[in-house]
């Protein structure tokens, strides 16, 4: 919020937080409204230690053992235990500790979360919010850093958002458990400890819009998570140029907030998608595909992606330094959009 | 085999013959309108499995929950959806209980406490234990059975759940029909094990194998069960040994059954066994063909009702997919 101007501010220290204090913030509040919340997950009570990542350290203490279940290593039980409770009423947090676990409880989130509602002819719904981290850069190799969204956002019936800074991560995990919806929260690990401004309690992102980060006229650069922050970067590396990038981070990732981003890219008129996840068969496909068939007769160049390598997750630093989209790929994608001569 | 106690009364009995015959005359009623053509519908019989699905949902009440599988008609019908609800879904009707959107391997209906129904063998044990927890922390004293077959026992899910379940003491019935077979494989071909029962021990947990086809040890053990549960003193798996009478799905190969095990199937046939229980305890002839009349007309009424009603509009299929319409 800018203060107006004429208005001489003291200098006020913001209150800054991190991933993890906004997480732990959204569900305590929410804990607390409604006792309909509760919290499944492996590690996360306060005698195992709050969670691998602490995001649930010291609900247990105020919420009991009941509405914080630190649970056997079980994904499918996890998941599935989330599912039945879901569909009388509570509003269950589960978490997958590690996203490449999410492959152990695939059926109940694809059979059973994402289609009770419409299989049921609206009868029941599945008010469950599914919280899992991941991400390459951190060295687990293969097994612990795959970003999988695309899977789950070809699947009708779910919800999947990606916060870019501490206060959205609060807002958007907040309005996940509000909806009435599975929705996939994925944190990525390497943002955990990144700082931002304090929101204020009751602080709601909406689902399934996408915000402006900053703006620009000569392109649109669509990202979501951690790669906001590098398209903002080399947005900012780019002004020097000359180049005036507008970013939109999507938030959330299904439903895909076309409005947001036609606009944007109405303006532009041209456009760039970026994302951590393989760039091969994943979401940014289907972003750069409804960007194009929608404002085909606008795009003065064809819709950019960048993402990751198509290869597993490496383990030696600089392979996995390699792997992972880079900001310069992104401000190549850039150039290449503006004069094709220069595409990398 | 169950600890001997009173047992039904005269009146549970009847209730739970009341069930069982509905149950069989619908199964029935399936297979003749499938075999003249009248249905096209992938159906999954329930012959000679009627009565464990009876006086386990005896022992329960209405708004207890069940979880259930594609071979779910015995326990929907058992628990009380209405007929024409029923038939209506399985026919893919808007009348249905769930707008034909379901079908038969899918059907909801809470208002009878069925939650779920899936075709995905094992995948129902997980959910048991979220409607337990549910029932936990509210303290609403209502008791959750999942069923599933002996073929289920051997998937992932039903370890991980078992094993949540005894933990947490949730107040869950794992319900297990074992008729013998899991589509073409048969117990000893899937499971060294001598029971699935035995497996209650390795997690802590209750269990009680009893003869799915004797209404009364199947009450007493299913009423135990129930008790248990709803006093808070947890899970039960219950391990009914019972058989199934015909193919996986209507009109599938039998032959895969020795001659041996289908015989001794017929003979141990749940329907004229009950039948001659309650005629044994004096209830008479004409009170048995009265309940069964009773039932015929039901199941008519259900029929006509399915058949004349329409399907859903095309666009319910921007319906229920997530709270908001979704864009056609
Ligand atoms: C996870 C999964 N694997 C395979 C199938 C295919 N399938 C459907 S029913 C069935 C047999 C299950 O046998 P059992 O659990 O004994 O139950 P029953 O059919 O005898 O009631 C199989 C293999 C399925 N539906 N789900």
């Amino acid at each position: 919020m800018n203060a107006p101007a004429e208005v001489t501010e003291a200098p006020v220290k913001v209150a800054k937080i991190n991933f993890i204090q906004g997480l732990h913030q959204a569900l305590d509040e929410a804990m607390a409204a409604d006792e309909n919340v509760i919290a499944l997950g492996e590690d996360i009570g306060d005698a195992q230690g709050g969670g691998i990542f602490k995001v649930t350290k010291g609900l247990t203490e105020k919420y009991g053992t009941n509405r914080i279940r630190s649970t056997p290593i079980s994904e499918q039980a996890i998941i599935g235990a989330a599912v039945g409770a879901a569909i009388v009423g509570l509003r269950p947090v589960a978490e997958i500790m590690l996203m490449n676990f999410v492959t152990v409880a695939m059926d109940q989130i694809v059979n059973h979360a994402a289609k009770l509602r419409f299989m049921s002819g609206g009868q029941t719904h599945v008010p469950l919010v599914i919280r899992t981290t991941t991400g390459a850069g951190v060295g687990f190799g293969g097994q612990h850093s795959d970003m999988l969204e695309a899977w789950f956002a070809h699947v009708p019936g779910l919800k999947i958002v990606m916060a870019s800074n501490p206060a959205d991560a609060k807002g958007l995990l907040a309005s996940a458990i509000e909806d009435d919806d599975p929705v996939i929260m994925i944190e990525n690990i390497k943002a955990y400890g990144q700082m931002g401004a304090a929101p204020e309690p009751g602080y709601r992102v909406p689902l399934g819009k996408a915000a402006i980060a900053r703006e620009g006229s000569d392109v649109t650069i669509i990202a979501y998570g951690p790669a906001v922050n590098d398209a903002l970067a080399v947005a900012e590396r780019l002004a020097g140029d000359g180049v005036s990038a507008e970013v939109v981070d999507l938030r959330t990732i299904a439903p895909f907030d076309e409005a947001t981003v036609f606009a944007s890219v109405g303006k532009t008129r041209r456009a760039v998608v970026v994302h951590e996840a393989v760039k091969a068969y994943g979401t940014g496909a289907e972003i750069a595909s409804r960007i194009t068939e929608e404002l085909w007769d606008t795009l003065k160049a064809p819709v950019a992606r960048v993402g990751s390598t198509y290869s597993p997750v490496p383990f030696s630093p600089p392979l996995e330094k390699a792997w992972i989209y880079s900001q310069d790929q992104i401000a190549a994608a850039v150039r290449g959009t503006i004069d094709r001569r220069a595409r990398g | 085999m169950a600890e001997t106690q009173s047992g039904p009364d005269r009146e549970t009995l009847l209730d739970i013959y009341r069930r069982a015959m509905l149950i069989h005359r619908s199964d029935e009623r399936f297979r003749a309108l499938l075999t003249q053509g009248k249905l096209a519908i992938v159906y999954y019989p329930v012959r000679g499995q009627e009565v464990v699905s009876a006086a386990m949902m005896a022992a329960l009440n209405q708004d207890d929950y069940l979880v259930t599988t594609y071979r779910g008609v015995a326990d929907q019908l058992a628990k009380g959806i209405p007929s024409k609800l029923l038939w209506a879904e399985f026919t893919g009707r808007v009348t249905g209980t769930c707008k034909g959107k379901g079908g038969p391997m899918h059907i909801t209906h809470p208002e009878t406490g069925v939650m779920v129904t899936t075709g995905v063998v094992g995948s129902g044990l997980p959910i048991a234990n979220g409607l337990g927890i549910a029932s936990q922390n509210r303290g609403d004293g209502k008791v959750t059975v999942v069923c599933f077959g002996d073929g289920a026992s051997n998937i992932g899910a039903f370890h991980e759940a078992m094993n949540m379940a005894q933990l947490y003491k949730l107040p869950v019935i794992f319900l297990c029909s074992n008729n013998k077979f899991g589509e073409h494989t048969a117990f000893a071909a899937h499971t060294d094990s001598e029971s699935i029962v035995s497996r209650a021990a390795g997690y802590g947990m209750r269990g009680v194998q009893c003869d799915g086809n004797d209404a009364v040890d199947m009450y007493n053990t299913a009423k135990a069960a129930v008790d248990r549960a709803r006093a808070g003193e947890g899970p039960t798996l219950i391990e009914a040994m019972t058989f199934r009478m015909l193919g996986h799905l209507f009109g599938a190969d039998f032959s895969y059954v020795p001659k041996e095990v289908a015989e001794q199937g017929v003979r141990e046939d749940p329907i004229p066994r009950f039948r001659q229980h309650l005629l044994d305890l004096q209830v008479s002839e004409s009170e048995l063909d009265a309940i069964v009349a009773g039932i015929e007309a039901e199941i008519d009424e259900a029929v006509a009702f399915a058949l004349e009603s329409p399907f859903p509009e095309v666009d319910e299929l921007r319906i229920d997919v997530v709270k908001e319409e979704i864009a056609a």
